[in-house]
């Protein structure tokens, strides 16, 4: 039985990059794991596969119409050519769902981004110099806050006039405060933390301290938030399509959009309103699992 | 306590200056001027500078605005482009409509929730539990009109059971409406009928609504009792041979409730927000629904009230949260 | 159910004295699983009495299972994962099998705990006084003033002041000591015949200890309450306890009445606690020894004695099978028991 005479003991005050990287790897190691990633990862997967091979996959382009087939009321269902039926204008269906994909996914991505990078600096800003910056950027964080964030995108979106883009920029803008609050905060408690302190006690200047350490160790919540808040991009944006504060275009086949227009037709042909939807679900559900696997995987507290 | 409040309560104004300048730079955003969105873009060249006089458009900057402030507090939104009359009238007939509604859901959403969310904790990984899980996962996931457009169709349309659309049934009604509420008029009126007319108008788009609060409320109910049940305080209680009902009831529920009370502050947002598409979904006539015609038709100063409206709206929930916080926890009231 | 290829000599049972003990230990046993990890076995066989009015020092570090056997006796364990077996008797009466209701009536009025961190085991939104009047409302039916008049006698007698003002204040307001000597007037509210004290000043600093330490043997000594102390500090126990209990690894495996215990150890764990201790009357520049190795260092499948891997004395019989419980040499006789095949000397 071997046993060493004075073991050394694992100290608490590791490197921050090796606590990083074992941070990292339980993180890995936990998500493989967990039911709830993987079927967020399958969904997100899937739903990116389809946005981005979307022009292979659609059996049909989803603008061409075919009238012949279609009637005031009464609009061919599912059938062998088209998986999923024709909608009032006769267009495929299910072409135009796949097509949705590209279209959600982009506005997701961008309005996340958008959102996420000013965000960021924000809160990188006023985390690293504190003082009045620190003030000013948390009560203009604050006051963006106070309006329910849907309702800030339609008064953004409407200002911008309809189009794609300011849908992109209205969510884009209402993530803002959020990433600028948790980036600051983690800063703020990482700034704190002990090898911070003894990192500057030992002459590194604050700034690189802070580039080089308390920012990258302050990632692992804007991780988990970017992907929430790219569920809830998806359904915002398929709010304020619903609103008609998308595309003036009415041949793009965004998803909300659709599903504003079968309200017309709801008695008679109620499966057109449940593919959109059901596609919303899906990819939403598929964001919003990967993001709570990713927070209970990346959470120091649950590390063994 | 009371200093407690006093402070929360004067946290608020700074919020609410903020908000105002939010508003006032709003509308001076919009390309094509205020004047746009005060008179929406078709406007000839004399009204567009009758109302540069009258707003006085073309003084600076900090002038503007403080004639700004003094309209809003006067309750002076301005007229609608679309149906002409005052904005505060067009909101303020409304409003009732909205509540009615939007509390309605939350009701829902805290009686359903909170039970559910108690009972999966307690009875952890079972199929309770489970189903709660699943449940609470696909209402966030589902976006609200398309769940109204569901209900909507099974059993308004399919089924027959409630009214597709609308607040009453006018003929049962008969205009007579001294609150506002329509579920109250009824009963005030002493027309049972209509009370009960009002409340089928009410269910589907409150049960639409009332979906993405209830699943949130549920997985933090059932997230904060799984935390609260395993804390030492617990086991001090237990070890004191305090029965069950009292444990759960003094101990858990009590120290449980604090984050489901702000997770409940929170989902009000998201119910004013929802409100909007939901009553387009079920063209309920409230502020939600005027809102929703009035971004289609670029009416400029009913979007800007409507949503300056329902942010303090919130920002008022928000504040009873913080207060009730106060009563909750003890630790936050005497510092 | 003994594990194949223990001998199959019985241990003693430490503590036996005459008369029926107060509690009553019998090969207690727990395990710990759950799902995806082995199972551990927190208490493996531990037997022990507790006379009437006595006090009884339970000594382990952490691991060792001393706060598991006494959270088991009084089945505050929880069920999922947990397999408890042995029997736990309380004045006669078998604790482990007792249906809850009336486990729920014994716990707080006839046995009663103070545990490590008062901070975490007050609750946080109730006042300290309502955390003592429920527990008279509950077992002596007192309400109201009464309830509230009790209650203050009870923080006086704990040595807190100004009690009557204190009964409104919250946990929060309160230093440590102060919210031990509440969890203290908590446990003794119902005139306990057996109080459990889990590491109950370990949470605290040293000078507020002491006092706590006094404050128990104040209450508990030469009244009708026996006390159960647990904690990992020797220290401790030798100015308290008429009886010691030294646990390791989920076994006891010394049992001795103080002064045996402290005069003549036997046990390799124990005279190594005792010599990792810094004396006062130990002259200076004598190196400190710590026992080698950590209590992980115990490998769960092996069938002898789980100290011998730390074992300075281990001998080839000690990886065979695990040592019985059996009378230690010295005059105290069958009061001395010790669970090893190689006993330190004596006077080494």
């Amino acid at each position: 039985m071997s046993l060493s005479g004075a073991e050394a003991q694992e100290t608490e005050l590791s490197q921050p990059e090796e606590a990083r990287g074992g941070l990292l790897r339980d993180a890995f190691r936990r998500l493989r794991r967990s039911p709830q990633a993987i079927v967020g990862a399958t969904l997100v997967l899937l739903f990116v596969f389809v946005a981005i091979f979307a022009p292979v996959l659609a059996p049909y382009s989803p603008t061409a119409q075919d009238l012949s087939q279609v009637r005031p009321g009464n609009f061919p269902g599912p059938s062998a050519e088209h998986l999923l039926g024709l909608d009032q204008l006769g267009r495929d269906e299910l072409s135009r769902i796949i097509f949705g994909a590209r279209y959600s996914l982009i506005i997701g991505v961008v309005s996340v981004t958008i959102g996420a990078t000013v965000g960021m600096a924000l809160g990188l800003l006023a985390g690293a110099f504190g003082g009045w910056v620190d003030s000013l950027v948390m009560r203009g964080a604050d006051i963006m806050l106070a309006v329910p964030s849907l309702l800030l995108a339609i008064g953004i979106a409407a200002l911008l006039g309809r189009s794609i883009t300011s849908v992109m920029i209205a969510i884009g803008v209402v993530n803002i405060p959020v990433f600028a609050r948790l980036l600051r905060g983690a800063m703020l408690s990482q700034r704190e933390s002990d090898y911070a302190l003894a990192s500057r006690s030992l002459g590194v200047t604050k700034g690189r301290v802070v580039l080089k350490h308390v920012f990258p160790n302050s990632l692992a919540p804007v991780i988990v938030q970017a992907t929430l808040a790219l569920a809830t991009a998806i359904t915002e944006a398929a709010g304020l399509a619903f609103l008609g504060l998308g595309s003036p275009d009415p041949s793009i086949p965004e998803w909300g959009r659709m599903l504003a227009e079968t309200n017309a037709y709801l008695a008679s042909e109620p499966l057109l309103a449940l593919w959109p939807g059901l596609a919303i679900v899906i990819s939403v559900l598929g964001f919003y699992l990967l993001g709570e696997a990713l927070r209970e995987a990346l959470d120091p507290k649950l590390r063994r | 306590m009371l200093r407690f409040a006093a402070r929360r309560v004067l946290l608020l104004v700074p919020i609410l200056i903020g908000l105002s300048i939010l508003v006032f730079l709003f509308v001076r955003a919009l390309p094509g001027g205020p004047e746009t969105a005060l008179l929406g873009e078709n406007a000839t060249p004399e009204r567009v500078a009758q109302v540069r006089e009258l707003y006085g458009l073309d003084r600076p900057v900090y002038e503007q605005y403080l004639s700004y402030v003094q309209s809003v507090l006067s309750l002076d939104f301005g007229t609608s482009i679309t149906t002409r009359q005052p904005v505060v009238e067009e909101i303020a007939r409304r409003f009732p409509g909205t509540v009615e509604l939007t509390v309605t859901a939350m009701l829902i959403a805290v009686a359903v929730g909170i039970p559910l969310g108690f009972v999966a904790a307690r009875r952890y990984g079972s199929w309770v539990d489970n189903l709660s899980t699943a449940g609470s996962l696909l209402g966030i996931a589902i976006p609200v009109f398309a769940l109204g457009y569901l209900l909507k169709y099974v059993f308004a349309l399919k089924l027959g059971w409630f009214p597709t659309q609308g607040r009453e049934d006018s003929l049962m009604f008969r205009n007579e409406h001294p609150t506002g509420f329509y579920v109250l008029d009824g009963i005030v009126t002493g027309n049972p009928e209509a009370a009960v007319d009002a409340l089928r108008h009410l269910i589907l788009p409150a049960l639409a609504l009332a979906t993405i609060p209830l699943a949130f409320i549920t997985r933090i109910t059932r997230a904060s009792v799984l935390e609260v049940a395993g804390e030492d305080y617990v086991r001090t209680a237990e070890a004191k041979g305090m029965t069950r009902p009292v444990i759960t009831r003094r101990h858990i529920l009590r120290n449980a409730m604090l984050p489901i009370v702000t997770v409940v502050g929170l989902q009000t947002g998201l119910l004013l927000s929802g409100a909007v598409l939901t009553e387009t979904v079920f063209a309920f006539d409230g502020i939600g629904r005027f809102l929703a015609q009035a971004v289609f038709a670029r009416d400029f100063p009913v979007i800007q009230a409507g949503i300056l409206f329902l942010a303090v709206i919130f920002v008022l929930v928000n504040l009873l949260v913080d207060l009730s916080y106060g009563l909750l926890d003890p630790r936050v009231r005497t510092r | 159910m003994t594990v194949p290829g223990t001998a199959a000599v019985a241990d003693a049972v430490p503590g036996a004295g005459s008369g029926t003990p107060l509690l009553e230990v019998r090969d207690l046993r727990v395990t710990f699983s759950s799902r995806g990890r082995r199972a551990v076995k927190a208490v493996d066989g531990v037997s022990l009495d507790v006379a009437a009015g006595s006090t009884v020092g339970i000594v382990g570090e952490s691991g060792s299972g001393k706060s598991v056997t006494s959270l088991a006796a009084l089945g505050l364990l929880g069920k999922r994962g947990v397999e408890v077996s042995g029997s736990v008797r309380f004045d006669g009466e078998d604790l482990l099998g007792m249906p809850e209701a009336e486990l729920r009536a014994l716990r707080g009025r006839e046995i009663a705990m103070v545990f490590q961190d008062p901070m975490s085991s007050l609750n946080p939104v109730l006042t300290v006084g309502r955390q003592i009047t429920e527990i008279l409302e509950r077992h002596r039916g007192l309400k109201g003033q009464d309830a509230r008049d009790r209650a203050a006698e009870l923080l006086v007698s704990v040595g807190i002041g100004d009690a009557v003002r204190r009964l409104k204040t919250y946990p929060h307001q309160l230093s440590g000591g102060m919210r031990q000597r509440v969890m203290i007037a908590m446990a003794l509210a119902c005139e306990p015949r057996l109080l459990i004290a889990d590491e109950p000043t370990t949470a605290l600093d040293v000078t507020i200890s002491a006092q706590i330490l006094e404050l128990l043997r104040e209450l508990v000594v030469g009244s009708q309450t026996a006390l159960v102390l647990i904690t990992h500090d020797l220290g401790v126990v030798a100015g308290l306890c008429d009886q010691v209990h030294v646990m390791y690894s989920g076994r006891i495996v010394e049992s001795a009445p103080r002064r045996p215990l402290f005069a003549d150890p036997q046990h390799p764990y124990t005279t190594g606690l005792l010599a990792s201790v810094p004396r006062l009357d130990q002259a200076r520049g004598i190196p400190l020894l710590p026992i080698p190795g950590s209590p992980s260092d115990t490998l769960p499948w092996v069938e002898g004695c789980a100290f011998a891997p730390r074992c300075t004395r281990q001998v080839p019989e000690c990886l065979g099978a695990p040592p019985a419980l059996l009378p230690a040499r010295g005059a105290a006789g069958g009061a001395h028991l010790v669970r090893c095949v190689n006993p330190v000397e004596d006077g080494s």
